[in-house]
Parts: structure tokens; C-alpha cells; sequence
């Protein structure tokens, strides 16, 4: 395809934007004068501010290109990602989890595993969690450059480099402040700049259901437009997978894995201004995560109905032979965007990719200044050193994820690659965090033991998939083939066995003393927070609205 | 941090929608007299104007509401 090209209108308003995102961390750096300002915003942020950076930070490149082109390959059981797939998990964060997260008052993750369990544990989680974050900013490197390469014609080399420079200039400048700012500007730029799609899709194809009939009409084997009714025979929908699958591999583990124990995201709560303010974070973002199939898997769906019309003139990009899915989302925009929406579409998609790679090099420069250095290399290490070494790994951690970039490019859709690299770490993770929360008596050895049982499990099996030593139907249970699915399964498998491990390992080795574990475990530590506040202004009051909501959508697209 | 001299974050997000929707809604006006040769689809319902109109209003109000708050 030849690059579709901007015109002075677009440049205009790409240049409005980063002058603003460059600006605004120039702005953040007078306020920026210790390390809590630094890693964690000062933790001054109102709900509203922490619960949209916290759908945000995970509203990345990722959630645009690779759902929108994941839409076109799976069909709408990508809805799922949002729905089952993130609800029930941001709620169970909100109400169980973030009252001993934020009251233990941690800067990390990993920092929880330390105070629960030991040292060993926080740090291999900590170097786990390092790694994997530097592969997902890969990601969003390589999403930037895929959509200067479509629009602009740049070469690949030249896109990654200029968008990985940016980013280390302003997260460099102010840290967890000027990425969480960012990052609420990013939510509205892709609101506007993106949901316009779907409403001039629907009115050029005529409505939604007639979406769904020309689909319908163009794969009647497999089901492409529905979200459950054809999921007890992975033959019959477009994800190649059995509705088992979809509850205990996404809906449980990967989901669970992912939003309440992934610092990424749960850093944004970590800002908050206090526990009740911390636990609204992830409900109020629960609302937003579930309007955004109304903007990513609704273009999806007219992007496989237009392709399927030879008449629209609508086809993706093949790289070396293969389909590149995420191609769909910037070419529906070059098809509906005149001048002048078109910078605000390309705009919002880098917006999408700052926001991202912030997102992840923040986190990576927390961990790793907390839960690396601090903790092991230089324990002794000053407030102003520590804020020192925060700029110092910015910049590093951005430089390490260029080289993740080009791995990443090598993925035939990066969902894929995404869900690969959660299975690994943030499923087996999940286990731990899960047991060390909820059971008293489970051991640092036995939590240690589990986490590398449940980590090199995962791993072990993506790769004797990957390299054929044995057939990917002994994990799914399924003789149809699909790289999702077996992500799924994997997830599922890598938490019973880190769930098992921990267990056993438990039952014989020390049990630490009931009293050290008092405001760390449920059980043990009185629970006081809100009891002054009316039941409708309560959490858990909000999380039932919100679930009621997620069960109306899932009805109504069954 | 410094105490009460930020501007909160929705100051920015008024500002910046403000100028794009601003920017997008008058180009689309020049358009509609001075039409592009790279013509796309629907560009008869002039999308621009009207999605450019609500992004600016919607940025006008954050940012009439916020201009004089510090957080």
C-alpha cells in the first residue's frame, strides 16, 4: 500500500500534541522534588484521576490495533478481553484486594511479596516483572512505528527510534506525574479520535445488525458475531475455542494475572489519595473499559464486513505473505478521515502508543529502583540518589525496549505476543498473590518455590508448542489449532501448578507467626474502612452496578 | 510537590481539545469550499465540521470550568 501521506492541517495537529505531552512534562518537573513525586505522583490523585489513568496505562497501543486487528481475526469473542475478561477482576481488586495493598502503603507490587513472604520472593518477582515489562514496551514501539510506516511511508528503524526519544524526554523529566497526565489525555483523544469510526462505519454499512448479517452471510461455519452461544464446540467460532477456555484461562487467570497484580496498572491506584479514593480506581475504571468494544471491536466488525465485499475496495496489508491484522484500524481511518481528522485519528494512535510505553516505563523504573537496586545492589541508596536512579533507568528501560520492538515485529499479531508474555508471568503470580492474601499459613519457601514451578511451567510449555516437541492439543484439550486459545490454557495450567507447588511446599517448611502478618492477610487484619460512608456511596455498592451492566451486555450479545 | 500552584489535569484536557476541535471544525469549513482532491468516504456528511464543533465544545467547557483552578 502506498503511505497514505498528511497533509499541513494533520502535521499541524500532531505538533499541537506533542508540544502539549513535552510541554506538559517540562510543566511537571517543578513539582517533582522527591522520590514519592517521582514514583508515585506524590499520591494526591482524586478517584478520577487515578481510575482513568489506571484503564489508560493498559489503553496502549495494544488496545487499539491489536484488539481492532484481533476483532478481524477472532470475530467478537474478542469482546471478551473487556467483559469477562477485566470486570469481575477490577472489581475483586477494588473490593478485596487494594485495602491491603494500599494500607501496607508500598511502593510496588513486589514490595507486598517482601512484607508477606521474603526477600527472595519480592526480588524474583521484581527482575520477572522488569523483564516483562521491557517486552510489552516493545509492543507499543512497534505499534508507533507500524502506524508512522502506513501513514507517513517512514522507514521502520527511523519510526522506532524518534518515538522511543520522546518518551524518554518526558517521563524522564517527571515520572509517574507527567505519565499519568498524559495518559488521561490520551483517553479522550482516543475517544474522539477513534469513535467516529465506528459511527461513520455504521453509517455507511446501515446499522449494526446489518453488520453482523453481512458477516454472517460470509462465514456461516464459523460464528464471527457472537459472544458464548457457540462456545461448547471450538469448531464453530472464529477464537477456535471452548467456553472452558474462556472462563478459567482468560476469565480467571489471565485476567485475574493481569489487573490485580500487574504494577503497571495498579500503580494508578498506588496515587490515589486515600484507601477509599484507591478503591473506587479500578471500579469507575471498569465502566470505561466496558464502552470500548463500542469503539475497537465495532471497527473490527466493519472491517471484516467491508473486506468480505469485493465492491468496497477494502483489503489489510500483507507483510511477507502473512495478513497484518493490526493494519485494520489505520486503514479504516485513511478510508472514512478526511484532512484535518486524519491528524486527530494518527494523533490519537500515538497517543495510544505514549501513553503505553509511559505507562510501562514507569512501572519498569519503579520496580526496578525499589525492587532491584535498592533492594539488592544499594540498600543504603539516599531519596535524592534513588530519584536519580529513577531518570537514569527511564532512560535505559526505554533503550532496552527497542530491542524488544523487533522481536515483536516478528508476531503475526501482537495480541498474541501480549497474551504469551502474561502467561508467563502474571498467571502463576496471580497464584501466589492469591494464596498469600487470602491463606495465612502458606510459606515464603513454598510461595518462592511455587512462583518458579508456576513461571518456568509456562514457559516450557509455550515453547515445546512453539518448537513442536509435543502438540498444542495437549494443553487446549482440542484438536483445532489457535495461538489464543493456547495462551489461554497455558495461563490456566502455569496458576495450578504454581497453586499446587505453593501448597505442598507450605504444608512443610516454617510458617511465619500470625502476628507479622497482620494488615497482609485477610482473616488476620480488622477491616474499619467505610463503615462511616451511606451503602450507595461505598465500593462495593458501585461494583454491583457495574456488574449488572457487564451481565446485560453479555445477554445481549450471547 | 509543591502546594496549591498546579493546574489540575483537566485544564489540559479542556485546552488541547479546544484548539484540535477548533482546528479540525475550521479546516472542515475550508473544505467544504475548497474540496480536497483525496476524496474518502461520507465525505459528503462533512464529518469533520461537526465531530471537530462537539470536540471543541466539549474542550471549551473543561476548560472555562478549570482556567481558574489549582489543585
Amino acid at each position: 500500500m502506498q503511505a497514505i501521506g498528511l497533509s499541513f492541517i494533520d502535521w499541524v495537529i500532531i505538533f499541537v500534541y506533542f508540544a502539549f505531552v513535552l510541554g506538559i512534562g517540562w510543566y511537571l518537573k517543578r513539582f517533582t522534588k522527591n522520590q514519592e513525586d517521582f514514583f508515585l505522583a506524590g499520591r494526591k490523585n482524586s478517584t478520577w484521576v487515578a481510575g482513568l489513568a489506571f484503564l489508560s496505562a493498559n489503553l496502549g497501543a495494544l488496545e487499539l490495533l491489536g484488539m481492532t486487528g484481533n476483532t478481524f481475526k477472532y470475530g467478537m469473542y474478542v469482546a471478551h478481553f473487556y467483559w469477562i475478561g477485566a470486570i469481575p477482576a477490577m472489581l475483586f481488586l477494588g473490593i478485596y484486594m487494594m485495602p491491603f495493598y494500599y494500607s501496607s502503603k508500598i511502593n510496588s507490587v513486589p514490595g507486598y511479596l517482601k512484607l508477606r513472604f521474603d526477600e527472595k520472593t519480592r526480588v524474583l518477582n521484581g527482575v520477572a516483572f522488569a523483564l516483562m515489562t521491557l517486552l510489552v514496551s516493545g509492543i507499543n514501539l512497534y505499534a508507533m512505528a507500524l502506524v508512522l510506516h502506513t501513514f507517513l511511508g517512514w522507514n521502520w528503524d527511523v519510526s522506532m527510534w524518534a518515538s522511543a526519544l520522546t518518551v524518554a524526554v518526558y517521563v524522564g523529566l517527571s515520572g509517574l506525574m507527567s505519565a499519568i497526565f498524559t495518559e488521561i489525555i490520551q483517553f479522550f483523544l482516543i475517544w474522539f479520535g477513534l469513535f467516529l469510526i465506528s459511527i461513520l462505519g455504521i453509517i455507511e454499512i446501515g446499522s449494526l445488525q446489518e453488520i453482523f448479517a453481512r458477516i454472517n452471510e460470509y462465514s456461516q461455519q464459523i460464528s464471527f458475531t457472537t459472544l458464548w452461544a457457540t462456545s461448547s464446540d471450538p469448531t464453530q467460532n472464529g477464537m477456535f475455542i471452548h467456553w472452558g477456555g474462556i472462563v478459567l484461562g482468560l476469565g480467571f487467570v489471565l485476567s485475574f494475572g493481569y489487573w490485580t497484580t500487574d504494577f503497571l496498572v495498579i500503580q494508578r491506584a498506588f496515587s490515589a489519595k486515600d484507601l477509599r479514593s484507591a478503591r473506587m480506581t479500578p471500579i469507575l475504571a471498569s465502566f470505561f473499559k466496558m464502552a470500548l468494544p463500542f469503539i475497537v471491536i465495532v471497527a473490527g466488525l466493519i472491517a471484516i464486513a467491508l473486506s468480505n465485499d469485493p465492491k468496497s475496495g477494502f483489503t489489510l496489508l500483507h507483510d511477507g505473505g502473512q495478513i497484518n491484522y493490526d493494519s485494520a484500524l489505520p486503514l479504516l481511518i485513511a478510508r472514512y478521515y478526511p484532512s484535518g481528522l486524519v491528524g486527530l485519528g494518527v494523533t490519537a494512535l500515538l497517543a495510544g502508543f505514549m501513553a503505553g510505553q509511559a505507562g510501562n516505563v514507569s512501572a519498569f523504573n519503579t520496580v526496578w529502583t525499589y525492587d532491584i537496586y535498592k533492594a539488592v545492589l544499594n540498600k543504603k541508596a539516599s531519596d535524592s540518589h534513588l530519584l536519580w536512579m529513577g531518570r537514569i533507568s527511564t532512560l535505559v528501560g526505554v533503550g532496552l525496549s527497542l530491542v524488544t520492538a523487533y522481536w515483536a515485529k516478528s508476531f503475526p499479531s501482537i495480541m498474541d505476543y501480549m497474551q504469551a508474555i502474561f502467561s508467563w508471568v502474571n498467571a502463576p503470580l496471580f497464584a501466589t498473590m492469591l494464596l498469600g492474601m487470602f491463606v495465612w499459613w502458606i510459606t515464603p519457601n513454598g510461595a518462592f518455590w511455587g512462583l518458579v514451578a508456576g513461571m518456568l511451567s509456562s514457559f516450557t510449555m509455550y515453547l515445546a508448542v512453539k518448537f513442536s516437541w509435543f502438540h498444542e492439543s495437549f494443553i487446549t484439550m482440542s484438536n483445532v489449532q489457535s495461538d489464543m486459545a493456547a495462551n489461554f490454557w497455558r495461563a490456566w495450567w502455569a496458576w495450578l501448578i504454581c497453586a499446587v507447588v505453593t501448597i505442598v511446599i507450605s504444608l512443610f517448611t516454617k510458617k511465619r507467626e500470625k502476628s507479622e502478618l497482620v494488615g497482609l492477610v485477610k482473616g488476620l487484619t480488622k477491616e474499619k474502612h467505610d463503615q462511616a460512608i451511606p451503602f450507595v456511596k461505598r465500593p462495593e455498592f458501585v461494583a454491583i452496578i457495574s456488574l449488572i451492566i457487564l451481565i446485560i451486555l453479555n445477554l445481549l450479545f450471547w | 510537590m509543591s502546594e496549591h500552584k498546579m493546574k489540575p489535569i483537566w485544564f489540559f484536557v479542556g485546552l488541547i481539545l479546544l484548539v484540535i476541535g477548533t482546528l479540525i471544525m475550521l479546516n472542515g469549513i475550508y473544505l467544504a469550499f475548497n474540496p480536497s482532491q483525496r476524496v474518502t468516504v461520507l465525505s459528503e456528511i462533512h464529518p469533520d465540521i461537526w465531530w471537530g464543533a462537539i470536540m471543541a465544545v466539549f474542550g471549551g467547557i473543561m476548560y472555562f470550568k478549570t482556567r481558574k483552578e489549582t489543585v
